[in-house]
């Protein structure tokens, strides 16, 4: 597969003909729209909202926002952001109802604190990863990103920024940024361990209406079919259970320690940690 | 750019993030067009607590429009003033800045705006 991220920058790869290349394709446009779909559901708005649609391009994912029916919560007003001015003249074109704005999401976020209900990103975050000088690090861009996102976004206001990454460590860059900035962050993987696996971090800023339980995206993704949650920091917490100093436990821990560092321990038998009679 | 997202947009620019004078963006040179859209009065009802009322009325003076009441409406007097829903609908919603510049009063930044997008790159030396 290849990948435009790793050759070119966004605005540069994206000219006119990228753009309208894109935008054109039905077999592209039927994958974000599907994309746009999901990240919504994911979402779970109740009411007509402000969303944000950072890396909007040529508003295919917006349309889906402005088109969602009035029984499902809908439609929606949202303000699009993108670092290409060629998509934002296609969208132009095919006149989309959202605002759109000429902005690199690298150099953070320029709305005021609380704007928005939400915030969707449909392929664009993946791009943060390269950098295109050597005045700008991918982690710095990551991190101006991600706290202007968390400054913009309401309390108990949700993110989904579904993205490609090239591989693990790209991964774990944008999950950590996103956690540094304070973000309860989760990835949901749809389709996982095939060639058509879509990833889905979702983001979530303070409590979420209180529905008491989990805030992040556990509590997002409770009650959705067919979703496995897999939690890592459970098994972290189980293993951090503190030993009592001086139980058995802890002696035949401390000897297995020692063991391992090559030292020459007593072997352990039913006397290890036990304590002596009282002579008297 | 529509006057609703005018009233969230803040400068950009590193060294305003901690100046209060760099909200709102005074727009200057507008060209401004009217667009039908659908009203949506529950967005409205949704984002009025968090319009910023002075910073929405400083905008609408400036771009010549009839001055607003001092005091904002509650979530209740709007829904029930089916009125005051299609103004600021025609405010906020239908009132687009086509052509011309948004300028921050704290460093003097212009953003120039262009068939309605307000081109927010800067120079990475104010990143």
């Amino acid at each position: 597969m290849s990948r435009p991220e790793d050759s070119l920058a966004a605005d540069v790869h994206y000219d006119d003909t990228e753009a309208r290349k894109y935008t054109t394709s039905s077999r592209i446009q039927n994958i974000q729209a599907s994309m746009t779909r999901r990240a919504l559901e994911l979402l779970d708005l109740k009411s007509p909202s402000l969303i944000l649609d950072v890396g909007c391009g040529s508003g295919l994912s917006g349309e889906i926002l402005s088109a969602v029916d009035p029984s499902d919560g809908g439609p929606h007003t949202w303000i699009g952001m993108d670092v290409s001015p060629s998509m934002l003249d296609i969208a132009l074109q095919r006149d989309v109802e959202g605002d759109l704005l000429l902005a690199d999401i690298g150099q953070g976020v320029p709305f005021r604190a609380g704007t928005f209900d939400a915030a969707i990103s449909i392929s664009a975050i993946q791009w943060l990863c390269s950098a295109e000088s050597s005045e700008t690090s991918p982690t710095g861009r990551l991190n101006r990103f991600f706290n202007g996102l968390y400054a913009s976004l309401r309390r108990g206001g949700r993110a989904v920024c579904q993205f490609y990454p090239k591989n693990d460590t790209q991964r774990n860059m944008i999950t950590q940024a996103a956690v540094k900035a304070g973000f309860g962050a989760g990835i949901l993987e749809d389709d996982p361990g095939t060639k058509n696996v879509k990833l889905y971090l979702v983001l979530t800023v303070g409590n979420n209406g209180g529905e008491g339980g989990n805030t992040d995206i556990t509590g997002v993704v409770d009650g959705m079919d067919n979703v496995d949650v897999l939690d890592a920091r459970k098994r972290l917490k189980a293993n951090n259970a503190q030993l009592k100093k001086g139980s058995k436990a802890w002696i035949v821990k401390k000897k297995e320690q020692m063991e391992r560092k090559g030292k020459i321990v007593k072997a352990t038998s039913k006397y290890t940690g036990r304590k002596r009679r009282v002579q008297f | 750019m529509k006057v609703l997202s005018l009233n969230f947009l803040t400068c950009a620019v590193k060294a305003c993030k901690s100046s209060s004078s760099s909200y709102p963006l005074h727009p200057r040179d507008a060209e401004l067009v009217q667009d039908e859209i659908e009203v949506n009065p529950d967005m409205l009802v949704n984002v009025l607590p968090r319009l910023d009322w002075a910073a929405l009325r400083t905008t609408s003076s400036e771009l010549g429009f009839p001055p607003l009441p001092e005091q904002p409406p509650t979530q209740e007097e709007l829904r029930a003033d089916d009125k005051l829903v299609r103004d600021l609908h025609h405010l906020l919603l239908e009132t687009q800045i086509s052509e011309g510049k948004l300028v921050c009063a704290n460093c003097g930044h212009e953003y120039a705006v262009k068939e309605g997008i307000a081109n927010f790159l800067l120079p990475s030396h104010l990143v």
